[in-house]
């Protein structure tokens, strides 16, 4: 990494961010100076290229076998006991379907607040996400049950920005988010310009992450937190996913996150880990914590603990919370109930002994 | 609670049915040695594990006597189609047999459950596959038509990767035509002992190997023995140089592979999440006790800050504990003996003035254990940068230019490995071109493959194992006009189908009596 002390030194953070991770969103005009202080100009085509490529390469096959190591830690009794229920309080409930109503938005928000009705002691889910126009069902369906998800309440979030595929014009862009968070929405799930990127137009990316950024605020001044999706399937290498990364965090992105769950391959172990550890060499960088989130994917309870186990040795155990890391996810959340239950009662059920949503 | 102090996920040793006590493996059965028994323990809890067996000249004489009527018999008649087909069997046993050999070696070696899983037991399988292939196809090893094979080989293995070490050396042996008398490490015969009865499983016609157990005076005494036509050993230069002494005169041929003090060379553009993953590999993969570790790390002095402190952390979430455990990252030092040279020479380092830095491990109480540790402001005269510490013990050196990093990489007395790591590809091959090792990783570190040649330049050792080059360490060209005539007489066995190839009788467990009865063989050797 080229990340230099001095850069460090040169950013002036607003006070310790270890104490308030929880901030939703940074402010803008943070983010901007940051880039300035980090990129040393304008965050021009040139500017960018320049810093990006000048970020260390990967090695493919060096990270695919530090994935594989990962994968391999036993997670058992007690300590599988707690990542099941952290992944239930880690998810993303989603839902994102031409096909979606306010019925099945209702449904889902019900698996959410509850996911297993025949034990209290599941832990709520982080998040339900839907499209923007789905906002204010979900937002009516949770009722009280909404808020952060730090008080064990859950948040909204939408995915605007033309997603998935983001081939729309700015102002489409950002009115859609815009109308998102007028409708409620605590977090944004936008896609970068995949197109913009791998053709080296970088600025054009980073202006419009910036002012997608922009469009989270809301009137009373605070801002719904900014998710970049990076659609790895479409940026194929590491290599750009790796600048992908550091150009999302640059113009302000919250989150970083994997895919859209409409491309294979969506979230894959390899790219969760180069995600975490440019997310972990930025906070070293610049003392500020940024989330990751893998979405796509991951259906089974063991991929899921594999993922807690490689957030916890590469960025550090400190990730391991809804502002810091989430799965983008929907059969997830059953699987990890089915297991939960046999931990409890030493036996396998089946799928008819979890609800559908 | 944290997580990361994952709960306990031991490997059950249940599938284990260890005897009380081992004997030596001669001519297919286990019989008593007639010195006096030793106690394996295992190097993570000191606890007492099996009594094994002694070799002494007589047993050494009775090995020998064996693996030579084998050999005249049955092995070097056999086709190389049958003697494949034992190969292969073998292989496929120690697949069968893997949690079992994992567990075995583990427990007695003390390195972590993960490495014997997943590197030494799949290694083992590869290597008898491998050479299983080779062995109907000797004619195209390179050595000619119809390649001979050379008699009875004395194998002494060290005590880092026993099973492997055993692989390496009995796979190849037997592939070509050869019998086999193999020492396993004093402090870890166990493993061999559970692959003796793999042997007896297999059918594999008795005498073809013998497994033999004791300390150094076992070894010496196998090597120096008339009846021995090859000598192979893996270990220490110190006993290297003193078995090419021992057998100097003679007509055996020789492969010793000896120490290393590998240069691991991090280029300022190599990729760097990768290379401190490659330089953790290469030093502190089995607690250091690699011939061919990155022993030295060689870095451009414009990363060197960064390349540390990312160590520093990185070394931070290894867990060291017990062996069996399959979290557990680095398991126990082999042996007190070991732990001992290791911390004088660390202390070495300190006196001469390098920093010491330690990972914040918790040391167990019993067995043998050393922290990770790294050294930064070493020069390249001091002796931890110069000797082979053999241990999990890192030297950090600089370098500005890429000849200044061949210069110093080449700068010592072995020449068994080195690492590059860069994201040049054009660089990769300029440097590899100028380093005097065996075996040069680029952007990886400590990976095997039985089809690749492993071995050393200068005081590392002579010979390669591995690959095509492998099987040259026991063959010779057959002299030429000889190829016709060797063949008609290898015809009558290539037709003897496998099932009878081993229809030797059996014998009972060696009584005193028997003793006594095998001692006038001594000297029909050879």
């Amino acid at each position: 990494m080229t990340q230099t002390t001095t850069e460090s030194q040169v950013i002036t953070m607003p006070g310790p961010v270890s104490a308030d991770p929880v901030s939703a969103g940074t402010a803008l005009v943070t983010a901007r100076e940051r880039a300035l202080a980090v990129l040393g100009g304008e965050p021009d085509d040139a500017t960018l290229r320049r810093y990006l490529h000048g970020i260390a390469g990967v090695d493919a096959v060096g990270l695919e076998q530090r994935a594989a190591a990962l994968a391999t830690r036993s997670i058992k009794t007690t300590s599988k006991q707690w990542a099941l229920d952290r992944i239930i309080s880690l998810i993303d409930l989603t839902t994102l379907e031409g096909a979606d109503t306010p019925g099945k938005v209702r449904s889902l928000v019900a698996k959410a607040v509850s996911p297993d009705t025949t034990d209290a002691t599941v832990p709520r889910v982080a998040a339900v996400c839907v499209y923007g126009d789905m906002v204010p069902y979900a937002l009516d369906a949770l009722g009280d049950a909404h808020g952060d998800p730090d008080d064990g309440l859950i948040s909204i979030a939408a995915v605007a920005t033309a997603f998935p595929s983001g081939r729309s014009s700015l102002e489409i862009k950002l009115a859609d988010t815009a109308e998102a968070v007028a409708a409620g929405a605590d977090e944004i799930d936008m896609v970068i310009d995949r197109g913009a990127f791998l053709a080296g137009r970088y600025g054009l990316v980073f202006d419009q992450i910036a002012a997608v950024k922009e469009a989270c605020r809301r009137p009373d001044g605070t801002s719904a937190s900014l998710k970049v999706i990076l659609e790895t399937g479409e940026l194929v290498t590491y290599d750009n996913v790796r600048r992908a990364s550091w150009l999302s965090i640059l113009a302000g992105g919250d989150f970083i996150k994997t895919s859209t769950g409409k491309v294979q391959p969506a979230a894959t172990l390899p790219v969760t880990l180069l995600m975490l550890e440019v997310v972990r060499d930025w906070h070293l960088a610049t003392g500020q914590r940024i989330g990751v989130k893998p979405a796509g994917g991951i259906r089974a309870s063991k991929d899921a603990i594999r993922y807690l186990v490689t957030v916890a040795e590469t960025a550090g155990e400190e990730w391991l919370q809804p502002h810091l890391f989430r799965f983008g996810a929907s059969s997830l959340l059953n699987d990890v109930l089915l297991q939960r239950q046999k931990m409890t009662t030493g036996h396998y059920s089946g799928a008819d002994y979890v609800t559908i949503d | 609670m944290s997580f990361l102090e994952y709960a306990p996920a031991p490997e059950s040793r249940a599938i284990l049915s260890l005897r009380g006590d081992y004997g030596l493996f001669i001519d297919g059965e286990f019989v008593d040695g007639r010195g006096t028994p030793f106690q394996t323990i295992s190097p993570a809890s000191e606890e007492k594990i099996a009594m094994i067996g002694n070799a002494n000249a007589a047993d050494v004489d009775d090995a020998v006597a064996a693996a030579r009527r084998a050999y005249d018999r049955t092995w070097s008649k056999m086709s190389g189609r049958d003697r494949g087909k034992y190969l292969f069997r073998i292989a496929r046993l120690v697949q069968e047999r893997s949690r079992e050999l994992a567990v075995a070696e583990s427990l007695d070696n003390g390195k972590p459950i993960k490495e014997s899983r997943d590197v030494d037991v799949p290694l083992v399988a590869a290597w008898f596959f491998y050479y299983a292939g080779w062995a109907d196809k000797l004619d195209h090893a390179g050595l000619g038509a119809d390649p001979r094979s050379l008699g009875v080989a004395a194998q002494v293995i060290p005590w880092n990767f026993p099973l492997l070490m055993l692989a390496w050396k009995i796979a190849p042996a037997l592939a070509a035509g050869n019998t086999v008398v193999l020492k396993p490490a004093e402090t870890t015969p166990l493993s061999a002992l559970i692959f003796a009865e793999i042997l007896q499983q297999a059918d594999l016609p008795p005498g073809v190997v013998n497994i033999i157990t004791g300390a150094g005076d076992t070894g010496a005494a196998l090597v120096s023995h008339e009846g021995v036509d090859k000598v192979a050993f893996t270990g220490s230069t110190a006993v290297g140089r003193a078995i090419a002494k021992q057998i100097a005169g003679t007509d055996k041929k020789v492969t010793l592979e000896l120490g290393g003090k590998a240069a691991n060379i991090v280029f300022d553009d190599a990729p760097i999440d990768q290379a401190i993953e490659g330089i953790v590999n290469g030093i502190f993969f089995n607690q250091g006790h690699v011939c061919c570790a990155g022993s030295r790390l060689l870095v451009q002095e414009n990363i060197h800050d960064e390349v540390v402190e990312r160590l520093k952390l990185r070394l931070s979430t290894l867990r060291l504990g017990d062996p069996l455990d399959k979290n557990t990252d680095i398991g126990a030092i082999n042996s007190k003996e070991q732990l001992e040279r290791i911390r004088e020479l660390s202390d070495v380092g300190v006196a001469e003035g390098a920093e010491r830095w330690s990972a914040p491990c918790v040391i167990p109480e019993n067995g043998f254990w050393y922290a990770p540790t790294i050294f930064t402001n070493v020069q390249t005269s001091s002796r931890i940068a110069r000797e082979e510490i053999f241990g999990p013990v890192l030297s950090v050196l600089t370098f500005r230019t890429p000849a200044e990093a061949i210069a110093k990489a080449n700068n010592t007395p072995y020449g068994l490995s080195a690492g590059i790591w860069t994201d040049k590809g054009s660089r990769i091959l300029a440097v590899a071109d100028q380093l005097r090792a065996g075996v040069i990783w680029a952007n990886t570190f400590n990976r095997f493959d039985p089809s690749s040649p492993f071995g050393g330049y200068k005081e590392s050792g002579y010979g390669r194992e591995g690959g095509r080059h492998g099987l040259a360490a026991y063959l010779a060209p057959t002299p030429i006009g000889q190829a016709a005539s060797r063949q008609r007489v290898a015809a009558p066995a290539t037709a003897k189908p496998i099932e009878t190839a081993d229809a030797a009788p059996k014998r009972s467990r060696r009584s005193a009596q028997r003793r006594s009865a095998s001692a006038p063989k001594k000297g029909t050797a050879k």
